[in-house]
């Protein structure tokens, strides 16, 4: 899901973090006397670079309470965090990125792969990732730029990914997702099980889709094929005709008025379904999840065809070596230890160690947002705000139900730059 | 233009230096001085706006692979921009079709900022007296630069759209039957929102030559019987000229490059020069987004040339 998540609240906080953080330089330097505990030689720093998902007050907080280590957030956007990674490899440490985004940073030589060995739970990561079937032996369907196929390298300094198992682990993952169509029951007032009713005429000018061109012809792709014109071999790596016979059923669907506007923000997201602008369109969870805590329904609704998914892990920057790889390597085992997996699971994404997780969450939450059953009681998101009341259910269901019904995965297709030319003639058509 | 200005103002600065330097033969020339109050500037601009720029003409002509650039010649990055203009012909290619696009929007953005703002100017300039009230309601003026762009996207919403005041307000004056859906996310609320956001570009400029013309010239066209609007036509807009250009040169090199706006309030559907280099630069297809960026500049400074010569900006500072 590439994206802008909450960027607006997210720099308010890495402002208010940076403060704190010369506050605590201040303290560290000496400046302020009467902190006994605060040194500054062995101050644990790493500079983490990446998108909103899994940066929070709350984890870095934590995780500097529980290893000493001080997480520094760099927000961008997807496209900005390559970009980043592709200019200025030493600006960072700890790389936050999408599985799809390898296929053009491995190459680059700029990161590092981390070692598989000293990862404790590294056994124990869902089979989501290694396997591609989800613990409960659920296949996954494998189109686009799957985790499994782009998890290991065939060595240290490899730039080709291993086809088996290795110890070099491109990215350790973090947290994942199934994304589908977010949909107004109150305004639409039929059941809906096909992303082709995206296209359908019915819903004129009330639809959206993603204003990234990857990911939104993944989508694009998605109505093609469930509306029956054509069936690719891969919709995440499609052939020039592919993309052309996909491009031209959208163009005919924008020039018709099918859309309402394309969004790139979350807040955009959220702000078009709940002013009713659209009533049909490619979403995120938690937009889903905020849409509906301001009080209008909203239903993130679970397709025939399946879900599109994403995925996001840890690496480092090629310039990180000796006690700062050590302390990299402790805060992804950190990471990975429970806190930061449970609070990412109660805001509807899904962590990449779940007995950990499940460790630290309340039975009925576990219920609730892992094995879709009526909510106990009333679902909080981690800052305590009301999400859910007591007996709803999860749209889609469960885990094994959402991820086991993956279709595809978000991708950067070999066709990458005439896929891009011809975004920008739909744009113009 | 400087330079006039800069004459003007070293006669004031000479005889101080001179008096305290009298006795010493290295008196500073007043063109080095000059110079010198120029300097920072031209550095500034040397740095931070003519070198990249030499760079983005540079990587313009480079290639490229998924993640790096290929420092050797190439014309991909043109040669994919303008892909199938001569074979679609008569029909337009992608970068003719965003470019009409870009200019039409360009010219109702210019008419429009160009008729409110000078009726604005005209108003601040000849029928408020006093100079506090002047400055006052030309601040005025910037109110629509308090907000982020988010939040102005976020606020037209409940204004323009389908559930908004405007269309609920139509519906119970029993004026239509259906919300009108092209108030929001069309080519009007994008030209809506860049007149809202630029017509104060125009006012300043024009206002500031307006102040400057004699009230004597005006008087003295009244007594020879000139009417109001033969005062305006040959007296007042021939004097604003030289702010009608400026301020124009303004609102057209914003809008041309602007994709912000234009994506947010079009609701990324409307095609401009400025996306086209942002999809490219966000796929990191640095070359090609840099040859757009030239093609884009080459475009703007024609338009600005060809304004220029209907104006000389130089001679009338």
């Amino acid at each position: 899901m590439s994206e802008t998540t909450r960027t607006t609240g997210v720099s308010r906080r890495t402002l208010l973090k940076g403060t704190a953080g010369l506050a605590g330089l201040a303290a560290g330097s000496g400046a302020i006397t009467g902190f006994p505990n605060v040194k500054s030689a062995d101050a644990k720093v790493l500079r983490y670079l990446g998108t909103a998902v899994n940066e929070g007050d709350d984890i870095s907080r934590q995780c500097l309470k529980d290893t000493g280590i001080k997480i520094e957030y760099i927000t961008a956007t997807t496209d900005d965090v390559t970009k980043r990674v592709m200019t200025q490899p030493n600006s960072f440490d700890v790389l936050d990125t999408e599985y799809f985004s390898l296929k053009k940073i491995v190459p680059s030589g700029n990161i590092l792969p981390l070692d598989a060995k000293k990862i404790k739970q590294f056994d124990n990561i869902t089979p989501v990732f290694t396997k591609g079937e989800t613990p409960g032996g659920k296949k996954i369907g494998g189109q686009g730029t799957a985790p499994w196929k782009v998890l290991y390298l065939e060595g240290k300094d490899s730039k080709k990914f291993a086809t088996s198992a290795t110890e070099f682990v491109t990215l350790i993952p973090t947290v994942y997702n199934a994304d589908t169509l977010g949909i107004r029951p109150d305004l639409i007032k039929r059941p809906i099980n096909s992303w082709s009713e995206l296209l359908n005429p019915e819903f004129k000018g009330k639809a959206s889709i993603l204003n990234i061109p990857s990911i939104g012809i993944m989508d694009a792709a998605m109505v093609v094929e469930a509306s029956g014109k054509y069936k690719y071999a891969d919709k995440g790596n499609m052939t020039k005709e592919e993309i052309d016979l996909t491009m031209k059923v959208m163009t005919e669907a924008k020039k018709a008025g099918q859309f309402r506007a394309f969004w790139k923000d979350f807040n955009e997201s959220v702000n078009l379904m709940a002013s009713g602008e659209t009533v049909i369109q490619s979403m995120w969870s938690p937009a889903v999840t905020k849409v509906r805590s301001m009080g209008v329904p909203c239903t993130f609704q679970p397709l025939k065809e399946g879900y599109r998914s994403w995925a996001s892990g840890f690496c480092v920057s090629k310039g990180v070596s000796g006690a700062k790889l050590e302390w990299a390597y402790e805060f992804v085992n950190w990471f990975l230890s429970g806190y930061a997996g449970a609070y990412l699971n109660r805001q509807g994404y899904y962590s990449a160690v779940l007995s950990t997780a499940k460790a630290h969450m309340e039975p009925y939450e576990w219920a609730y947002w892992m094995e879709g059953k009526p909510a106990e009681k009333d679902i909080k998101a981690p800052d305590g705000s009301l999400l859910e009341k007591a007996g709803a259910v999860r749209d889609g269901g469960s885990y094994e139900d959402r991820m086991g019904a993956v279709a595809c995965w978000n991708a950067v297709m070999d066709e990458n730059d005439y896929m891009v030319r011809k975004w920008n003639e739909f744009i113009a058509a | 233009m400087s330079e006039e200005v800069l004459q003007q103002a070293t006669p004031g600065l000479i005889p101080g230096s001179g008096a305290a330097r009298a006795a010493k033969p290295t008196r500073l020339s007043p063109s080095f001085i000059s110079w010198l109050q120029a300097g920072p500037m031209m550095l500034v601009f040397l740095a931070f706006f003519l070198i990249p720029l030499v760079f983005v003409v540079i990587v313009s002509f480079w290639d490229y692979n998924e993640y790096q650039l290929l420092p050797a010649f190439s014309g991909r990055g043109y040669t994919d921009t303008f892909e199938g203009c001569l074979a679609q012909l008569p029909e337009l290619c992608t970068i003719g079709k965003t470019y009409l696009k870009t200019l039409k929007l360009c010219f109702l953005v210019w008419a429009i900022t160009l008729f409110i703002g000078f009726w604005v100017a005209y108003f601040l300039a000849f029928h408020v007296k006093s100079k506090t009230w002047q400055m006052g309601l030309s601040l005025l003026c910037t109110i629509p630069f308090w907000t982020s762009n988010v939040i102005r996207m976020i606020a037209w919403i409940p204004l323009l759209g389908r559930n908004g005041l405007v269309n609920s307000g139509l519906t119970k004056a029993g004026l239509i039957n259906h919300p009108i859906e092209w108030l929001l996310f069309s080519e009007f609320s994008v030209v809506l929102a860049l007149v809202h956001l630029f017509t104060f570009f125009m006012v300043v400029p024009i206002f500031n030559s307006m102040v400057r013309i004699d009230k004597s010239l005006i008087e003295a066209a009244y007594d020879a019987g000139a009417s109001g609007f033969q005062t305006l036509v040959n007296v007042i807009i021939p004097l604003a000229k030289p702010g009608i250009v400026i301020g124009s040169i303004f609102v057209i090199t914003i809008v041309m490059g602007d994709f912000i706006t234009i994506g947010v309030m079009g609701g990324q559907q409307i095609a401009a020069a400025g996306k086209i280099i942002e999809t490219r630069v966000n796929a990191l297809q640095l070359p090609a987004a840099a040859a757009n960026a030239v093609i884009l500049l080459a475009i703007t400074f024609l338009i600005i040339t060809m304004m220029s010569r209907i104006v000389d900006i130089k001679k009338e500072l």
